[in-house]
């Protein structure tokens, strides 16, 4: 009997791990015609993987992650030699070429000039005079909203989000850095003015938002929150949370407040283990390409601005509505790049915002 | 024993030891380890000491986080139970023999879809556009949209979902290699339905019961992504915790030690379980 009993939870638990654990793709064995990529889900569309891999010949194994703490353990546990290209947050790429895994990218042979100039952040992609990462990709953090539900005026005042208007119909995306910035503008600070010393006041406002928040959600959550109608508002939202979701709901749009967004930047490199740094290079040519950007822009993942603006002759007049292509000259000048604080200040945000998360 | 079947005993051993020492006291000893040192900044600092365990105590959203795990699996624990026991038994019971394999099989179906797409799943069930609002509303017993998506509420329910399946199996398994003849005894000897069922057939199905009951604590008090999805980050549980320090910060020595009282939390369930988690009745 007991047998039977142990035998059951056994199938019920074989069951539960093989269908219900998450399908991950690896880093295959090592063979010349295939490219192993660490990136982000947007690089996992077909529509922009496939003429790639046509017109080389090659297979492109992608491994899709979520936070750069993920991709470095990933990393960590690999062989060396097994990755080959890195899609990277921004501003995290300093600190990973810091730590020697980046390869130095030709710059003469990369469009950099073609690059929104604010975006091209070559304090962040270059060290010694060395490239070591292109940005190929980038967006805003700013209000998301349903039109039909929220007067999109207010949407331009991060102010009325502290307000009763609009309480627990507010989606907060889960990611402290940019939330923590888009909180210090609202409080008039700029990003980099968050230190120890001004932490108490974003956690208060951070407190304040979260009694009107009616949920915190990561990218996923909180998008899906604003489709269902389970919110009205993202804060923290862009085009890349409500674009590719406007063919099905056409009244969700977004736009940068008048104290200023923040600015989501993903950059694109090689690895400097990497056995396969030709085919590497060709890759990044083609994403950084004009046709690689207008179709990494719209990928089925999300949507963002190509970093590339050649990019735009090949987007439709709906897509660069979508993105809100005309007004980025005055957005980027309103926005403000992700703050990175240093380790010990980072420690203290990232407890101040699981506090907020716990409240 | 001669020498060459304790050879042969051995032998049928050494796998699934060897399999144990490599993926689970290995790996548990490395998190030991690793729970002891500290990350400062990208730095691992090598050295012992009890800095994150002291962080634990003294940081409250920690403890915080293992209370609300603590709640939320226990009330599943006990919801999944009270809804497993009747369908377990109806199975055994009042489903005819040649049947019952096919209801097993209908009663566990949805372990057959992915966990992460069944959690998304409920999170539009239970949104305000969802099925439960919109027939509340169309049936007249809600005039505003009512949203259940995105809290407490939303984890349990999809947790309960799952985990009544599994004490369904379990309970099942055990009601029906329950002799008839043990109720009719008791009923021959006067008692009724209720007294049957609560002096008979309970205590011997209590360990299909405390089996199932301690697999959906293991898991629901170390599940992620259900109270990530259907959460809505109203509250943090432990496993989101850990996840934090590692997402965010990839401070792994910090979530080993979450992880290490995490485990601490389910050697003491253990505890308290196991004289009904034998292989063999006494």
């Amino acid at each position: 009997m007991s047998r039977t009993l142990f035998g059951a939870a056994a199938f019920a638990l074989a069951g539960a791990v093989t269908l219900g654990g998450p399908l991950a793709v690896g880093a295959s064995s090592a063979a010349a015609e295939e490219l192993n990529a660490l990136v982000w889900c947007d690089h996992t569309d077909p529509a922009l993987i496939r003429p790639f891999e046509e017109k080389h010949g090659v297979r492109v194994n992608l491994k899709e992650y979520e936070g750069t703490g993920t991709a470095l353990a990933l990393v960590e546990q690999s062989q060396p030699g097994d990755w080959d290209v890195f899609v990277i947050d921004g501003v995290d790429v300093p600190r990973v070429a810091e730590a020697g895994l980046l390869a130095e990218l030709p710059a003469d042979e990369l469009p950099l000039d073609q690059v929104f100039e604010p975006v091209q952040m070559r304090d962040v992609t270059f060290r010694d005079g060395k490239m070591y990462a292109i940005m190929e990709k980038f967006g805003y953090n700013v209000v998301g909203y349903d039109k039909s539900k929220v007067d999109p005026a207010d949407m331009r005042d991060l102010s009325v989000l502290w307000g009763d208007k609009y309480a627990d119909r507010i989606a907060v995306y889960d990611y402290y850095i940019p939330l923590m910035n888009l909180v210090a503008l609202k409080l008039g600070m700029e990003p980099s003015d968050i230190s120890a010393e001004t932490l108490p006041q974003i956690r208060e406002a951070l407190f304040e938002l979260k009694d009107r928040a009616a949920m915190v959600g990561e990218v996923v959550s909180s998008t899906t929150a604003l489709a269902t109608g389970e919110a009205d508002i993202l804060l923290g939202g862009g085009e890349w949370a409500v674009a590719v979701m406007q063919a099905d709901n056409p009244n969700l749009d977004w736009v940068l407040p008048d104290q200023g967004g923040v600015l989501w930047s993903q950059s694109i490199a090689i690895f400097e283990s990497s056995e396969r740094k030709e085919l590497a290079l060709e890759f990044v040519k083609y994403i950084m390409s004009p046709e690689g950007q207008a179709r990494l822009a719209t990928s089925d993942c999300f949507w963002g601005m190509p970093a590339n603006r050649e990019a735009g002759a090949l987007l439709t007049d709906a897509q660069k509505a979508a993105l809100r292509w005309d007004e980025q000259e005055a957005f980027l000048a309103k926005s403000h790049r992700y703050f990175i604080p240093d380790a010990e200040l980072d420690a203290e945000m990232l407890d101040v915002w699981t506090e907020f998360l716990q409240r | 024993m001669t020498a060459g079947s304790r050879l042969r005993a051995w032998g049928f051993v050494a796998p699934a030891a060897l399999w144990t020492a490599a993926f689970f006291l290995l790996p548990l000893a490395v998190m030991a380890l690793y729970s002891l040192w500290r990350r400062v900044g990208m730095t691992l600092v090598a050295e012992p000491g009890l800095a994150n365990y002291l962080a634990f105590v003294e940081k409250s959203f920690f403890l915080e986080s293992l209370l609300n795990s603590l709640e939320v699996t226990l009330t599943v624990t006990i919801l999944s139970i009270l809804f497993a026991y009747p369908l377990a038994w109806i199975l055994a019971e009042k489903v005819p023999e040649r049947f019952q394999r096919l209801a097993l099989l209908a009663a566990v179906l949805p372990f057959w879809t992915s966990y992460v797409v069944r959690s998304y799943s409920w999170l539009l069930v239970l949104s305000e556009g969802g099925v439960i609002s919109t027939f509340l509303l169309d049936v007249g017993l809600t005039q505003e949209a009512v949203s259940l998506a995105n809290s407490r509420t939303a984890t349990v329910i999809g947790f309960v979902h799952f985990f009544v399946m599994l004490l369904t199996l379990t309970i099942y398994a055990n009601l029906v290699q329950l002799p008839k003849s043990y109720a009719k005894a008791a009923q021959d000897l006067g008692a009724g339905p209720v007294a049957t069922f609560v002096h008979v057939v309970l205590p011997l199905t209590l360990p299909g019961i405390m089996v199932g009951a301690f697999l959906t604590f293991v898991l629901c008090i170390g599940d992620y992504i259900t109270p990530q999805i259907l959460g809505g980050a109203q509250e943090l549980l432990l496993p989101q915790t850990i996840m934090l320090q590692i997402q965010r910060r990839s401070d792994f020595p910090m979530a080993s030690a979450l992880a290490m009282i995490l485990m601490a939390v389910v050697t003491l369930a253990y505890v308290a379980c196991a004289r009904w988690l034998k292989l063999d009745r006494a």
